[in-house]
């Protein structure tokens, strides 16, 4: 009975090392962040000329 | 026979949580905060002044994700504290931006691999004629 608890306990102590294991490692989205990276730039250098095209390409399809 | 097959089933059910942890929190890729927002606004209004000395070569992109005043002498002497001082204030939101999407993602450990992603793709989105940073600190002209 004592052994069961013993190894259940080791395994409930295994588990949480691994899960923070993950949690800590867990790697850069590197993609997503690209994505994310390439729309803040075109936000940031859209000059007002492209912003005016843009409207006016929406107005007349 | 019925602790194996005891222990067999709490091994599988204690592998489940830490499986199913890694999509999850790879997922989504969050970068829309105020704080976020207030900077780009910052940025975009500035990039109306920088405009004309990335295309002249006076100022040119770093390779750590910031902008350097590479080439003085295409700064009219009058203009050159104004154009120090915007360099300094983009660089302040360049670095804030970086930091704020590693907090948005509660990762601020991310911050230095957001910063090279950032690098690169301001490289990449860059105009013909503007001037970048190579990793050996060579400036090259796009």
């Amino acid at each position: 009975m004592i052994k069961t608890y013993l190894s259940l306990i080791s395994l409930l102590t295994i588990n949480i090392l691994l899960s923070s294991c993950v949690t800590i490692n867990i790697y850069f989205p590197a993609a997503a962040a690209e994505k994310v990276a390439d729309k803040i730039i075109e936000e940031v250098w859209q000059t007002d000329e492209e912003a005016d095209t843009e409207e006016t390409d929406k107005n007349n399809p | 026979m019925q602790i194996i097959m005891l222990r067999l089933v709490i091994l599988i059910l204690c592998c489940l949580p830490w499986v199913s942890y890694a999509p999850a929190s790879a997922a989504d890729f969050e970068a829309s905060t105020p704080a976020i927002a207030k900077l780009k606004q910052s940025m975009h209004q500035r990039h109306s002044q920088l405009i004309s000395h990335y295309n002249s070569g006076a100022i040119g992109l770093t390779h750590d994700g910031l902008i350097a005043l590479r080439d003085a002498n295409a700064v009219p002497l009058a203009a050159r504290q104004s154009v120090n001082a915007l360099i300094i204030a983009e660089n302040q939101d360049r670095n804030t931006l970086y930091r704020e999407i590693a907090r948005a993602n509660n990762h601020s450990e991310w911050e230095g691999n957001i910063r090279s992603t950032f690098s690169q793709r301001w490289i990449t989105s860059a105009k013909p004629g503007w001037w970048y940073q190579q990793a050996d600190g060579s400036w090259r002209r796009k």
